[in-house]
Order: C-alpha cells, then sequence, then structure tokens
C-alpha cells in the first residue's frame, strides 16, 4: 500500500490576533424621549433597568449591507492590508431580512475581497464571538490568510415598539474586525457552546411562515397583524447571563492563562448595564480594568455591539492597542462566546 | 437548619446589599416590588444570593411567587 497517494498537509499561520477593529453607527438618534412616545414608561425607568439613554435606528439607506460595508471599511484601513489577501468574509446577524443569498457575499464583492469565501452565520449576541472563533481556525488552519468578521443588526426592524419590556433595548449598528497572522498568540481558546433547552427564552415571536399564513387568513378582515419581533423572558435571561456567563469568562481567562488583573478591558456583549454591573461583581472583577458601556448610547446592536464598544473603548483611549481584553458574548439560542484577545 | 428569625436576618442582610433597603424595613409582610422598591433584576440578584447562602434552590418559575418577604422566608425554610 506504499502508493496510496496522500493528500497534501495545509499549513497555516501559528498564531493569530485582531488586526483591525471599524464600527458604524447609523445616523438617527433615537433618546429615551421618543421611546416614551409609544410605550408607557419614563426616561428614569428605562435608565435604572437598562443602562440605556439613547439608541441608533437604522434609515431606509442603512442597509445591513452598507452599514457593514462602512464598518469593515475602518477595519481594513487599521490593519492597512489589501482587500484582496481577505480570504473569507464572515458575518455575524440575525436581522437580515432576505435569507438568500448571505448577505456576505454583496459585502465581500463591494469591499473588493474578489472571491474569498462568503458566508452569513446565526448566534445572535454570541455572533461576533462565534465569527471570531471561526476566522481564528481559518487563519491558523490554512484555509485564508486574513478574515473578515462582521457582527451587524438592524434589530429595529425586530422590535415591537408596543411591548414595554423590549422597545427601549435594541439598537441598530455594524462592527468588524481584521483577524490574520501573528508572531504571538492573539486570540486565546474561544469558549463556545449553547443551550437548545433555552431557546425560547429569547426568540423571534413567530416564524415568517406562520406570520404570512395569519396574514393570508385574515385577508383584510381588518384584524391586526403583526410582523414577527424579538420577545424574551427578563429575569431567566438574567439570572443566565449574569453567573453562568460569569463562569464562561473565567473559563476563557483561564483558558489563555491571563488573570483578570492582567486585562486592559472587559468587554462583554452590551445586553443591559445591569447585567455587566452583576458579571463584574459575579467575576469580581478588579476595579482597575475599564469596563465597556457602549449601551448607554448605542442601545443592544446583538452581534455589533463587542466590535462597536471596542472601538469606542479604543478611540476614547479608555483602552490601548497592544492591551488584553476580555471578551464575551451570550444570546438567544441560548448560545455564548468569550476568548481573551489583543486589542488591535 | 436556620430558624424563621435566622432566614429573616439573612434576607435582610442580602436586600440591604443588593437594593440598599435598610435591614429593618425588610419585614415578613413587606412586598418586594411595592414596599422595598426591589426590580426584578434586582429580585433575581436576591434570588441567586440567597440560594448560595441557605443552599436552596429556587428556579424562576418560583421567583413569580415570592411576593413578599414573607414568601421568601417560607420557601427558603421548606426547601433549605
Amino acid at each position: 500500500m506504499s502508493n496510496t497517494p496522500q493528500i497534501r498537509p495545509v499549513t497555516g499561520a501559528q498564531y493569530s490576533r485582531i488586526h483591525g477593529v471599524g464600527g458604524y453607527r447609523p445616523v438617527r438618534v433615537i433618546p429615551n424621549a421618543e421611546v416614551l412616545t409609544w410605550i408607557e414608561s419614563s426616561d428614569e425607568w428605562i435608565r435604572t433597568r437598562s443602562g440605556i439613554a439613547e439608541r441608533r435606528w437604522a434609515g431606509p439607506e442603512e442597509s445591513v449591507a452598507e452599514m457593514s460595508v462602512q464598518a469593515a471599511g475602518k477595519a481594513i484601513a487599521q490593519a492597512g492590508i489589501d482587500p484582496a489577501r481577505i480570504g473569507g468574509v464572515i458575518v455575524a446577524t440575525v436581522s437580515h431580512l432576505k435569507q438568500t443569498p448571505a448577505v456576505a457575499t454583496e459585502i465581500a464583492e463591494r469591499l473588493g475581497c474578489g472571491t474569498a469565501p462568503a458566508f452569513d452565520i446565526s448566534a445572535a449576541c454570541a455572533g461576533f464571538g462565534y465569527g471570531l472563533g471561526l476566522a481564528d481556525g481559518m487563519v491558523r488552519g490554512g484555509s485564508a490568510e486574513y478574515v473578515l468578521v462582521i457582527g451587524v443588526e438592524r434589530l429595529s426592524d425586530l422590535t415591537d415598539t408596543s411591548d414595554r419590556s423590549t422597545a427601549f433595548i435594541f439598537g441598530d449598528g455594524a462592527g468588524a474586525a481584521i483577524v490574520g497572522p501573528s508572531d504571538t498568540p492573539g486570540i486565546g481558546k474561544v469558549v463556545w457552546g449553547s443551550d437548545g433547552s433555552q431557546k425560547d427564552v429569547i426568540s423571534q415571536t413567530e416564524a415568517w411562515d406562520t406570520a404570512f399564513a395569519k396574514q393570508d387568513a385574515i385577508n383584510g378582515a381588518g384584524e391586526e397583524t403583526r410582523w414577527p419581533a424579538l420577545r424574551m423572558e427578563g429575569q431567566t435571561v438574567f439570572r443566565w447571563a449574569v453567573w453562568e456567563m460569569a463562569k464562561v469568562a473565567q473559563q476563557a481567562l483561564d483558558a489563555a492563562g491571563i488573570t483578570a488583573d492582567q486585562l486592559g478591558a472587559f468587554i462583554p456583549h452590551q445586553a443591559n448595564m445591569r447585567i455587566t454591573d452583576a458579571m463584574i461583581k459575579a467575576l469580581k472583577l478588579p476595579e482597575s480594568v475599564p469596563v465597556a458601556r457602549d449601551i448607554a448610547e448605542t442601545g443592544n446592536t446583538s452581534a455589533a455591539s463587542i466590535p462597536l464598544a471596542m472601538e469606542r473603548m479604543l478611540e476614547s483611549g479608555e483602552a490601548r492597542s497592544g492591551d488584553l481584553a476580555l471578551i464575551i458574548g451570550f444570546g438567544a439560542g441560548l448560545v455564548y462566546a468569550a476568548a481573551v484577545v489583543t486589542l488591535p | 437548619m436556620a430558624t424563621k428569625d435566622e432566614v429573616l436576618e439573612g434576607l435582610a442582610e442580602i436586600v440591604n446589599e443588593i437594593a440598599g433597603i435598610p435591614t429593618e424595613d425588610v419585614e415578613l409582610d413587606k412586598s418586594f416590588t411595592d414596599d422595598l422598591d426591589v426590580d426584578s433584576l434586582s429580585m433575581v440578584e436576591v434570588v441567586v444570593a440567597a440560594e448560595e447562602r441557605f443552599d436552596v434552590k429556587i428556579p424562576d418559575d418560583e421567583v413569580k411567587n415570592l411576593k413578599t418577604v414573607g414568601d421568601a422566608v417560607n420557601y427558603i425554610l421548606t426547601n433549605a
């Protein structure tokens, strides 16, 4: 059997890191005062329950593709690479309402990424971490030199503005990162997973086919039909997001061989300021570690929230290039992904 | 096994730490939301702290039944 042909082995980079990060925030600002025209609530109630003062909502021109291209352009510029060297485009989103084709192909084409493989993933608020895990594997596995990871959402399209418990939470935006080869480890082990037993605690109210079937049945009978929206069981999500996710965050630190006091930033998914505050306590994070609090002005932008918050911390000087950051995303699925990364 | 007074005292300390309510205000007939201003998310924090302190499991489905401090004390005494 000595003549059995052998497949040539694939070799990739020894290590990977984030080379650049960029974000896009829609022009239209929605302050709490505007939310109060939809729901019976108060500015103080919204701020104490969520930490949100305002959020950005995309206009008609600010499509999922457009916001992604804008954010990616900044990430590519910071990385200082020719887009043609990007060998993979991963778009994490749950709010691109045209399912086929994947929005990633249009984005890759517009950015000049040639024939790079391009695909969408659905991992809700853990989407950026999932994308980072895939990108890290692609770079080290030799299937791409650079990979563009985008988290993008237009959650305003899936917001029920009459739902008191969620109308004030969601926002729109895009964040992008370029992952590529590195001489030293720049992305720690991605600790990720899912728990499908809790698939119903955050979800779209109903599938599109169900919604359309109802519409057909009503067919102009005057009854109000509702476009599917996102809803969640707040207390259940809060408990899981704080105490279960603190364990996952600790696992990511342990896997990277990093202690909390060595972090230059903690960048959790911007779900709710209360979750962030409680997670800091549960993690026993030292006060010296700067914490991302982008949610106050951006709302919860699901897959986009971590790269948007990362960009803000770097731009404001709260965190610096080369610092170690602990990132953790968690959301509908339930799904989660955490890792220690070197900031670009 | 903790006594009723010990559970009440422990719960009062937890509510004080999480919601800043003076411990003497945490009485059996007080409603968490209406009298003590413990909102739904703080209630989860109280529940998790109580689980740890009293070595008891309080499932999410049960939390909504714990309307007063007395409800919580009784639940802990029965299930710890």
